[in-house]
């Protein structure tokens, strides 16, 4: 089971993610966006970053980088696809998750851990987890600022204060109905603003993204042939 | 032919840089500006081709790429 780690001009969280599964007993390959095929990958995680300098908009230019068609279809058969804050951002660009992510409400770049209650357990990033589990992760975005466009959505985290209470105080970056993560209806393709990958080890302060990174490779084998 | 694209926020969503510019502005003197929204402007330029063949081209590259209808508008305009 091998985990394709998509990175683009610009992205930056690619040796963190591929760390981080590898932490957890996954097998990683990183896989330019120029590739066109993912022969032999089981899942792909669209890491964080600024891919294509963030142009246009957040993920406007990597949705049309070659290896998305190839992404896009390995979607279509059902096999787990996950894309982390600027990743997050190019799902939503290509279509593979509704809605999309704009400014910061205080227009701040925001750096620190949050937390996030779980909503539900029926996806790739969540399924590992308990429905109203509080997990602390750090969030690092300046374009977190999630909106629904008023399409249908299934929401996988809220973030929450420490207790798991929805307040606007505990929403950082003013995210409608305070939505950290979503998924599409079939629950294989996810994205989230927070990075799981930053909270696996004691040192980092929390180890709470194990849980979303387990949910993940669980699902790799999951897959029907 | 260039045609300039005026990229708009959809009304509905919040131009948090826009509210801080209309405060700015208020403290300024002018109290009377009730709104300041900020857009963005993308020239296009396709040499040798007509207007209809530059609207229409245009207008496809806003629907791929150029603006993103959950939150966004666009106007095209003819340069010449």
């Amino acid at each position: 089971m091998s985990i394709g780690i998509i990175t683009f001009p610009g992205t930056n969280c690619e040796r963190d993610v591929a760390y981080a599964f590898e932490a957890l007993g996954a097998d990683t390959e990183q896989v330019w966006h120029r590739e066109t095929s993912l022969d032999g990958i089981d899942g792909v995680v669209l890491p964080g970053g600024f891919a294509h300098g963030d142009y246009l908009r957040t993920g406007a230019i990597a949705r049309f980088s070659p290896v998305m068609a190839a992404v896009e279809k390995l979607a279509a058969e059902g096999r787990p696809v996950l894309g982390i804050c600027n990743g997050f951002q190019v799902l939503c660009e290509a279509g593979l998750l509704p809605g999309g992510l704009i400014a910061n409400r205080d227009l701040r770049f925001i750096c620190r851990p949050v937390h996030v209650r779980v909503q539900s357990p029926d996806s790739i990033l969540t399924r590992a987890a308990r429905p109203g589990q509080v997990l602390t992760i750090p969030l690092n975005s300046y374009e977190g600022n999630y909106i629904t466009g008023g399409d249908a959505v299934r929401v996988m985290l809220r973030y929450t204060d420490a207790a798991g209470t929805l307040s606007d105080a505990a929403n950082p970056n003013g995210s409608e109905g305070a939505i950290a993560a979503v998924a599409n209806t079939a629950g294989n393709v996810a994205g989230l603003m927070p990075h799981p990958e930053r909270a696996i080890e004691d040192f980092m302060g929390s180890t709470d993204g194990r849980i979303l990174l387990e949910s993940f490779v669980a699902s790799l084998e999951a897959v029907p042939a | 032919m260039r045609a300039l694209v005026t990229i708009t926020r959809r009304p509905e969503i919040a131009d948090p840089e826009g509210a801080t510019i209309q405060r700015a502005l208020v403290d300024l003197g002018y109290g009377d500006v009730d709104g300041v929204r900020v857009n963005r402007t993308i020239e296009v330029s396709l040499p040798g081709r007509d207007q209809e063949y530059v609207l229409s081209a245009v207008r496809a590259m806003c629907e791929k790429m150029l603006a993103n209808p959950v939150m966004e508008n666009y106007e095209i305009e003819i340069l010449g």
